[in-house]
C-alpha cells in the first residue's frame, strides 16, 4: 500500500528533515510511525500525502506514483493532520458535504454519506454546531470523518489522539480498528503514546534523525522483558548520547 | 438554485469548472453575510468621492475621477483578499482541501470569484454614490468597465493569496496597504497622468494599472473601440493569466 525508496527532504537552508527513508506498508495493516519530536515523522507523512514535494527518492502510495500521479494518490488516501482542519466559524457537517462533492459525489450522495459517517462516529445531532463550539473529542472525530469520508484505501493519521481524555482516546482507537477490521482500510499513524502504539498497531516503524532505526511488531521489539517505552528510549536515546560524544 | 454542479460541469467532464462552482457556492453565503466588511472595504474611495470629489469637479469631471476611485477600490479590496486565506491556512482548512483531488486552480478560483462578488457590490455602491454627485456615463460603458475591473480584481486577489501564503503573516497587511499607495498614484487614480511631468509620466507607464484606468475612463466616456481600450483590455488579460498561474502554483505548493 506504501512503498518508498530513498525518500528524502532537505528544506531551504540545508536542514535535512528526512534522509532517505525506505519503508513498506502492506494492505490492511495498522502501522505506527514513532520517533522523537523533530525526527521527521510529519515531514515524511506530508510527502506521502502529496503536500510536500520530496527532494529525492520515489514512492508508490495506494497504487499510484507519488510524483507522476499525485491526483491519483489524493483520490485514494485520507489524511488527518496534527492540528486537524476544522473551520471554527462554520458547521463541519456542511464542510463534509462540500468535501464529499470534491471527491466526485453528487449532492444527494454527499448528504447521505455525511449522515452515515457522522452517525458512525457518534456525531449525529451536531449538524448545525460550528467547529469552534465542539469539544476536543468531537473535533477529532470530525477530523477523522473528513479523512474517511470518501472510503479511502489508506488513511494517514498524524497524532490522532494527542490532547484527548482517556475515554475519547479509547473511543477513537475503536473507530480506527473498526475501519481496518470492517473495511480493510490500511492505517499509517504517528503517535507519542507508546501504549497506543502497543495496543493499536500491528507493526511499528521508529524514525530518528530522518532515518528508520527500528522496525517490527510491538512484541518483536519488546525483547529482554523491556516495555515499549524502554525500547524506544534505548533506540532513540542512544543516538542522543552518541551525538553528545558520550 | 436551479443550476446544479453536474449540469454546469457537463456531468463531470470539466472537473475544474465543477470544483470551482462547488467551492464558490460554498463560500458565497459567508461572502454575502459580511455586509459591514463589504461597506467598510469601500470606505476609502467613498470618502475620496465625498470629500475630494467636489473639489476635483471644479476643474475636472466626475467621469474622470470615478474610474480612478474604482481602481483604488479594486486595489484595496482585492489586495487585502489574502487575509482570508491566512485564516484558512492557520485552521488547517486549506491543507485539508489540498489533500482532496480538487483541482488546484479551482481551489484558487472558488475563493477569487467570491472576492469578485464583493468587488462588484462595492463598485455598484461607489457608482451609485457617484451618480448622486453628478456622474453620467452610458450603460454599455459602465458594464464594460465593470467587467474590466472584475477581471483585474480577480487577478489582484490571486496575487494577494500568493503573497499571503508566502510572506510573513504579520507583515502582510502593512506591506499591502503600503504597496497599494504608489500603485494607485502611479496609475493616475486621482489626477490623470497627462498632467504629470515627463519622468513621472514615464514611470507610470511601467504600471499595468495605468492602462486599465485609461481604458476605464474611455469606456465611461462612451468610446469603446479605441486603441486605449484595446491596450487596457490586453494588459488586463495578460495580468490575469500571469496572476492566476502564480496563485495556482503557490496554493498547490505552499508548505505550512
Amino acid at each position: 500500500m506504501i512503498e518508498t525508496v530513498g525518500l528524502s527532504k532537505t528544506f531551504k537552508g540545508g536542514v535535512e528533515a528526512v534522509g532517505g527513508v525506505d519503508l513498506t506498508v502492506e494492505r490492511g495493516e495498522i502501522v505506527g510511525f514513532l520517533g522523537p519530536n523533530g525526527a521527521g515523522k510529519t515531514t515524511t507523512m506530508r510527502m506521502l500525502t502529496t503536500l510536500l514535494p520530496p527532494t529525492s527518492g520515489t514512492a508508490t502510495v495506494a497504487g499510484h506514483d507519488l510524483l507522476a500521479d499525485p491526483r491519483g494518490v489524493r483520490r485514494r488516501i485520507g489524511y488527518v493532520s496534527q492540528g486537524g482542519g476544522i473551520n471554527p466559524v462554520a458547521p463541519p457537517a456542511r464542510e463534509l458535504e462540500l468535501q464529499a462533492m470534491l471527491y466526485g459525489m453528487r449532492r444527494e450522495e454527499a448528504r447521505a454519506r455525511t449522515r452515515e459517517v457522522m452517525t458512525r462516529l457518534d456525531l449525529a445531532g451536531l449538524e448545525d454546531r460550528p467547529g469552534g463550539a465542539l469539544s476536543g473529542g468531537q473535533r477529532r472525530r470530525f477530523d477523522l470523518a473528513f479523512g474517511m469520508l470518501h472510503r479511502p484505501a489508506l488513511l494517514f493519521l498524524d497524532e490522532p489522539t494527542t490532547g484527548l481524555d482517556p475515554q475519547s482516546r479509547a473511543n477513537l482507537w475503536d473507530h480506527i480498528r473498526a475501519l481496518r477490521d470492517e473495511h480493510g482500510v490500511t492505517v499509517f499513524l504517528t503517535t507519542h503514546y507508546l501504549d497506543e502504539a502497543d495496543a493499536l498497531c500491528d507493526r511499528l516503524l521508529i524514525i530518528d534523525h530522518g532515518r528508520i532505526v527500528a522496525e517490527g511488531a510491538p512484541a518483536e521489539l519488546k525483547t529482554g522483558g523491556r516495555t515499549l517505552d524502554e525500547v524506544f528510549l534505548d533506540i532513540t536515546g542512544r543516538s542522543l548520547r552518541e551525538e553528545a560524544g558520550v | 438554485m436551479t443550476i446544479t454542479a453536474e449540469a454546469l460541469a457537463g456531468r463531470g467532464r470539466f472537473p475544474v469548472l465543477r470544483d470551482t462552482w462547488l467551492l464558490f457556492r460554498h463560500d458565497l453565503g459567508a461572502t454575502l453575510r459580511q455586509r459591514v466588511g463589504l461597506v467598510f472595504g469601500a470606505t476609502q474611495p467613498l470618502l475620496f468621492l465625498v470629500l475630494f470629489g467636489p473639489i476635483f469637479a471644479t476643474f475636472g469631471t466626475w467621469e474622470t475621477l470615478v474610474p480612478g476611485l474604482i481602481l483604488q477600490l479594486g486595489l484595496l479590496s482585492s489586495g487585502m483578499a489574502g487575509f482570508g486565506v491566512v485564516f484558512e491556512k492557520r485552521s488547517g482548512v486549506l491543507e485539508r482541501m489540498r489533500v482532496t483531488p480538487a483541482s488546484r486552480l479551482a481551489l484558487l478560483l472558488g475563493r477569487v470569484l467570491n472576492n469578485a462578488v464583493t468587488l462588484i457590490l462595492q463598485t455598484l455602491l461607489l457608482l451609485a454614490a457617484g451618480f448622486a454627485f453628478g456622474l453620467r456615463a452610458p450603460a454599455t460603458g459602465l458594464l464594460a468597465g465593470l467587467a474590466l475591473v472584475v477581471v483585474l480584481g480577480m487577478s489582484l486577489a490571486a496575487l494577494s493569496y500568493a503573497a499571503a501564503l508566502t510572506m510573513n503573516e504579520q507583515l502582510f497587511a502593512p506591506v499591502i496597504s503600503t504597496v497599494v499607495v504608489p500603485l494607485m498614484l502611479l496609475s493616475g487614480s486621482f489626477l490623470p497622468m497627462s498632467m504629470a511631468p515627463g519622468w513621472l509620466d514615464a514611470l507610470s507607464r511601467l504600471s499595468p494599472f495605468r492602462y486599465v484606468l485609461e481604458a476605464l475612463r474611455e469606456l465611461f466616456a462612451g468610446r469603446y473601440l479605441t486603441g486605449t481600450v484595446g491596450a487596457g483590455v490586453a494588459v488586463t488579460v495578460v495580468f490575469a493569466v500571469v496572476s492566476l498561474a502564480v496563485g495556482t502554483r503557490v496554493i498547490g505548493r505552499v508548505n505550512a
